[in-house]
């Protein structure tokens, strides 16, 4: 199974970034391989408006079936139920500790925002 | 002619000025009240209200049995109100700015308009004051829509005074931009300074004439007058921190009423405004 774990860099070792729509990094990882693909969301740190909804749709294409993050705001956590992506909130330590915490079954999945929208 | 009265900085008397001006001046005169946010200069004009409409801005409305998920809707929207997400389509209509671009580049024709309520807008009189003002929905932040609806009153012949939102962002261009002159209110104080430059260098990309209105001027220090020496920005009148002054603001009076002197010289403001911009009061 593929999930997206936000990060604050490139591989399996970087700590988590807490914020979904502005994290620095996305990694697409297999649970089963551990294989990472990393996509780059600079474009999306600083978006005006909507950085939750296009990181929202840039997983959704990567195929991730689970988010691991720290905050999910109100219009990402739509798209992401709209693409029937889980969210597992509040997580953190590094990438690697959240994709184990997950396997095992240690991760809580959230079925409301639990950020506030920003203006 | 069209005078817009803006300041970057809140609170320096905008709407003071805006209401002062409309009470002094002879002939055909309108006021529109744009700080759709906080609107507060009909508590000064006290217009009896005759027309209350419900203003709303086109967002878009996806016919998912056209759709083909193309994702060229989404793909133009420099907003993200839309995102298409496996089959299914998204819209956040919070973030829509009202461009069409989607309807335009949709090639299955999925994509209708439907209007949002942004808030009212409501239109009055009193004493020969033409008035018309928008009340932004509260919980709304997309304020520009109404205030252009606002600005589609502006009439044909006569003074139009425009009641801009403090500040420089999109609000404050809807409220400044085609206006044929920006009155910038200031004070003489570090932050006045800050925002008045930050005001200075919108209008200058607008590319509209401007003067200054110095009010309680006889506080804080000169740096707004070196400033406006070293633009060349022309200070076209002072208001001193007045306590007669104040308390005809704070019982929600105009002082250009009860003192006839500065009646007078809110009149010659406006001939100087008519001079600098070769209109008169009553040309468009």
């Amino acid at each position: 199974m593929k999930i997206a774990v936000t990060s604050t860099g490139k591989d399996l070792e970087s700590p988590m970034d807490p914020r979904f729509g502005r994290a620095a990094y996305i990694l697409i990882v297999d649970t089963d391989t551990l294989a990472v693909e990393v996509l780059d969301n600079a474009e999306n740190v600083n978006a005006f408006k909507g950085a939750g909804i296009q990181a929202a749709t840039m997983i959704n294409d990567k195929k991730a079936e689970v988010l691991l993050t720290g905050y999910c705001g109100p219009n990402a956590f739509k798209a992401l139920e709209a693409a029937r992506i889980k969210v597992g909130g509040d997580v953190s330590g590094t990438v690697r500790q959240a994709v184990a915490a997950f396997s095992d079954g240690n991760v809580k999945l959230v079925c409301e925002p639990n950020a506030e929208g920003h203006w | 002619m069209i005078i817009s009265i803006a300041s970057g900085k809140g609170g320096t008397g905008k709407t003071t000025v805006a209401t002062n001006l409309a009470v002094s001046v002879d002939g055909p005169v309108q006021l529109l009240d744009c700080d759709v946010e906080e609107p507060n200069a009909h508590l000064f004009i006290r217009p009896s209200i005759r027309e209350t409409k419900t203003v709303t801005t086109p967002v878009p409305e996806i016919d998912l049995e056209k759709c083909n998920q193309c994702k060229k809707c989404a793909e133009i929207c420099r907003f993200r109100a839309i995102a298409v997400l496996g089959d299914t389509v998204l819209t956040f209509p919070e973030l829509c700015h009202s461009c069409g671009g989607c309807m335009a580049v949709c090639p299955e024709g999925a994509i209708t308009e439907k209007g949002r309520e942004l808030g009212v807008l409501e239109a009055g009189a009193m004493n020969g004051v033409s008035f018309v003002h928008g009340r932004l929905r509260v919980g709304e932040a997309m304020s520009p829509p109404l205030i252009r609806a606002v600005r589609d009153r502006t009439w044909a012949d006569g003074l139009t005074l425009i009641d801009a939102p403090p500040g420089t962002s999109c609000p404050v261009i809807a409220a400044m931009k085609d206006t044929d002159f920006v009155l910038l209110v200031t004070e003489p104080t570090p932050f006045g300074l800050h925002d008045l430059q930050l005001a200075v260098e919108a209008v200058k990309i607008l590319d509209i004439p401007m003067g200054l209105m110095i009010n309680r001027a006889d506080v804080g220090d000169d740096h707004v007058r070196d400033y406006a020496r070293a633009e060349g920005l022309p200070i076209l009148m002072e208001i001193p921190f007045d306590r007669q002054i104040a308390e005809s603001y704070s019982r929600g009076d105009m002082f250009a009423l009860a003192f006839p002197e500065w009646k007078a010289r809110f009149r010659e403001m406006i001939e100087k405004i008519e001079t600098m911009t070769g209109k008169g009061a009553g040309a468009q």
